[in-house]
């Protein structure tokens, strides 16, 4: 790949969605939805099928128009502009390349939609083919190339006009695993290499804490937190979006008291000490942990940490890791997820010491 | 042998369509075949006849002129009907269809009669241009080859709707609309896109009206008025009219081995079922 190679010219874009909304008949598929797209990042929309995470790529593309609601781009109002005078690059699930172009043919289009010269068409095409590593394929048609081959063209095709903003809908659901994680590091390679702004809309959430600078986390329409794949996974605001992102254990909490940036609660006669976080109502809230923040021992733990008793029913091998499934006396399930090299093999109903730091827990509040 | 008694009962229920084939076509045609050799006299001077002789020929020729420019004629119109068909709103959707069946409830015969009465020189179209004095004399639009175009052509367009609104369906509309994301305008994505898109069809199209055409016989007799005999009516007149059974019997032959021919290309480019949409 050669390291001179420049897309350079083009200007990544910001976006600002203000209040947006979007129904279809009675159906609410956005509601009240405001978001901030910062210059070159790589944001990612995740949420379930049926969340609206796709409408609003839509609404951005300008495919669909919103029912309520602005979008500005570098300050400009452009909620009517339409899609082909947006001119995003979009890369769409299931890839919708031109069947009857072939590969060179396909990255062509948009340069030649826009009446660039024949020589500098060729050469573009002919550095991104080698970009994307198609060299060798430029003559066939779609159909004669594997799924990664057919995403590969379509990223070529959707960032060879520099574009200011670059739309991914679901673009590796069609692939099988390693292919997939082959795709996500050519994406982020990508990213970094035009340092355009990159919105990706995935229902996997590991996809994208391991892509994004950000994460939009969507549900019923709604635009549920926005942060650094850090901050949601550490530190969601709801249970929906810690569960979303990843297993969780949850532990019911009462007569929650706060003290300065900490908070403590009972849970079955142990006093537990968390992180405060913003939202609480009454004296009850729920402690939520991370299996692989929480460790097993057979000794009580030290001072800084919380610790519960437990009996174990049962381990699940994942090969680097393992899964332990446990039991409190009271009868709350938790699982604990432990480098497999890190202790020896536990035997089931034996009881053991279950601790986390207290740095690592979140409160959630109880209900929701 | 649960395959084999699976095939053999297929062929059972298919027999009576072939035992009726057989006796009211193949048997026939066997028939017309033995004249196209035997009249008047044994050898192939008939067909010597048909590639020779210049009435003959000068039929051929008009008949391939007519089709051609019927298949062309259809295709246009089908491909806007068909666009409408398939990508309109409910209710253009609803009077496409309405136009596209219609036309198959009316008989050959009285479509034929009722272009006569639009077309003819006292017909509706001349009287109206007539009596807006933007004409003094009639057109000349039916009893010719211009009326057996316009007649074949208002018959055929339906056949080709078929096919061509059966590709246009197939087309992924998330291609278009990535044409669109790319900055392609309206008339570039139909152009650059949508139509290649819908080549299959249009061959198929073509095909089917085409074949169709070569065949034709009630409309150009009587939107032609006997002036623009085409290969159909030129056989009736050899068998019914004439005594030369022979050649009639002969230029039945080579249009049949000619369609054969145009549907086993056709068969190569289209399957069947797209033809029905």
């Amino acid at each position: 790949m050669p390291q001179s190679m420049q897309l350079g010219d083009s200007k990544a874009a910001e976006i600002k969605a203000v209040s947006i909304g979007k129904t279809f008949g009675a159906f609410h598929a956005l509601k009240n939805l405001s978001l901030d797209i910062g210059r070159g990042e790589f944001l990612t929309l995740l949420g379930p099928s049926g969340s609206g995470k796709t409408t609003f790529l839509m609404i951005l593309a300008g495919f669909t128009a919103p029912t309520t609601g602005r979008l500005m781009m570098d300050g400009k109002d452009i909620t009517d502009v339409p899609a082909e005078d947006r001119s995003y690059g979009m890369v769409f699930q299931g890839y919708a390349l031109f069947p009857h172009l072939t590969v060179e043919q396909n990255i062509a289009f948009p340069l030649k939609v826009r009446g660039r010269f024949s020589a500098e068409i060729k050469r573009r095409v002919g550095e991104m083919v080698e970009r994307v590593g198609l060299v060798g394929h430029e003559r066939k048609l779609p159909a004669k190339l594997s799924g990664g081959q057919q995403q590969r063209v379509a990223l070529a095709r959707a960032l060879v006009f520099e574009p200011a903003v670059l739309l991914l809908d679901e673009p590796f659901s069609a692939l099988d695993k390693n292919l997939r994680e082959m795709m996500q590091e050519e994406v982020k390679r990508l990213h970094q290499e035009t340092g355009t702004t990159f919105v990706f809309v995935t229902h996997d959430q590991s996809e994208a804490l391991a892509l994004s600078s950000r994460v939009a986390i969507f549900n019923h329409g709604e635009l549920l937190q926005v942060g650094r794949p850090q901050d949601v996974y550490e530190r969601p605001d709801n249970r929906f979006v810690a569960e979303f992102l990843g297993e969780v254990n949850l532990l019911p909490l009462d007569a929650v008291k706060l003290d300065g940036d900490r908070a403590a609660g009972q849970f079955e006669d142990r006093t537990i000490i968390l992180n405060k976080t913003t939202r609480l109502d009454g004296t009850s809230a729920v402690a939520a942990v991370r299996p692989e923040h929480m460790v097993i021992t057979t000794q009580p733990a030290t001072v800084d940490s919380n610790a519960i008793t437990c009996r174990v029913e049962g381990a699940t091998y994942f090969g680097a890791s393992t899964k332990y499934h446990l039991r409190t006396s009271k009868g709350t399930s938790l699982a604990v997820s432990m480098p497999t090299a890190a202790i020896a093999p536990i035997a089931p109903q034996t009881d053991v010491w279950v601790s986390w730091p207290m740095n690592q827990g979140f409160l959630l509040p109880s209900g929701s | 042998m649960i395959g084999k008694s699976a095939t053999s009962r297929k062929i059972l229920l298919l027999a009576p369509l072939l035992l009726f084939l057989g006796l009211a076509y193949a048997v026939p045609f066997f028939g017309v075949v033995r004249w196209s050799f035997t009249l008047p006299e044994p050898g192939i001077g008939q067909y010597r006849a048909v590639f020779t002789d210049p009435l003959v020929q000068s039929v051929f020729i008009r008949t391939l002129r007519i089709c051609l420019v019927v298949t062309a004629a259809s295709l246009i119109a089908a491909y806007a009907i068909a666009y409408v068909w398939v990508r309109g709103n409910s209710l253009q959707r609803m009077l496409a269809e309405f136009c596209i069946l219609v036309p198959f409830w009316i008989s050959v015969l009285t479509r034929a009669f009722g272009w006569l009465a639009m077309l003819s020189n006292r017909g509706l179209i001349n009287t109206w241009l007539q009596s807006a004095g933007i004409i003094s004399e009639p057109l000349a639009l039916a009893r010719n080859e211009l009326g057996v175009i316009i007649g074949m052509t208002h018959f055929l367009i339906p056949f080709a709707v078929f096919p061509i609104a059966s590709a246009m369906r197939s087309i992924d509309e998330r291609v278009l609309l990535a044409a669109r994301g790319m900055g392609a305008s309206r008339t570039r994505i139909f152009w650059t896109v949508f139509v290649p898109l819908t080549y299959g069809g249009l061959i198929g199209a073509a095909l089917i009206v085409f074949v169709f055409a070569l065949g034709f016989f009630v409309t150009p007799a009587i939107l032609g008025g006997g002036r623009s005999v085409m290969v159909a009516e030129l056989v009736y007149l050899r068998i019914f009219q004439s005594p030369d059974w022979g050649l009639g019997a002969a230029i039945s032959v080579v249009l049949v081995v000619f369609i054969g021919v145009l549907l086993t290309l056709m068969r190569r480019f289209i399957k069947p079922a797209h033809l029905v949409g």
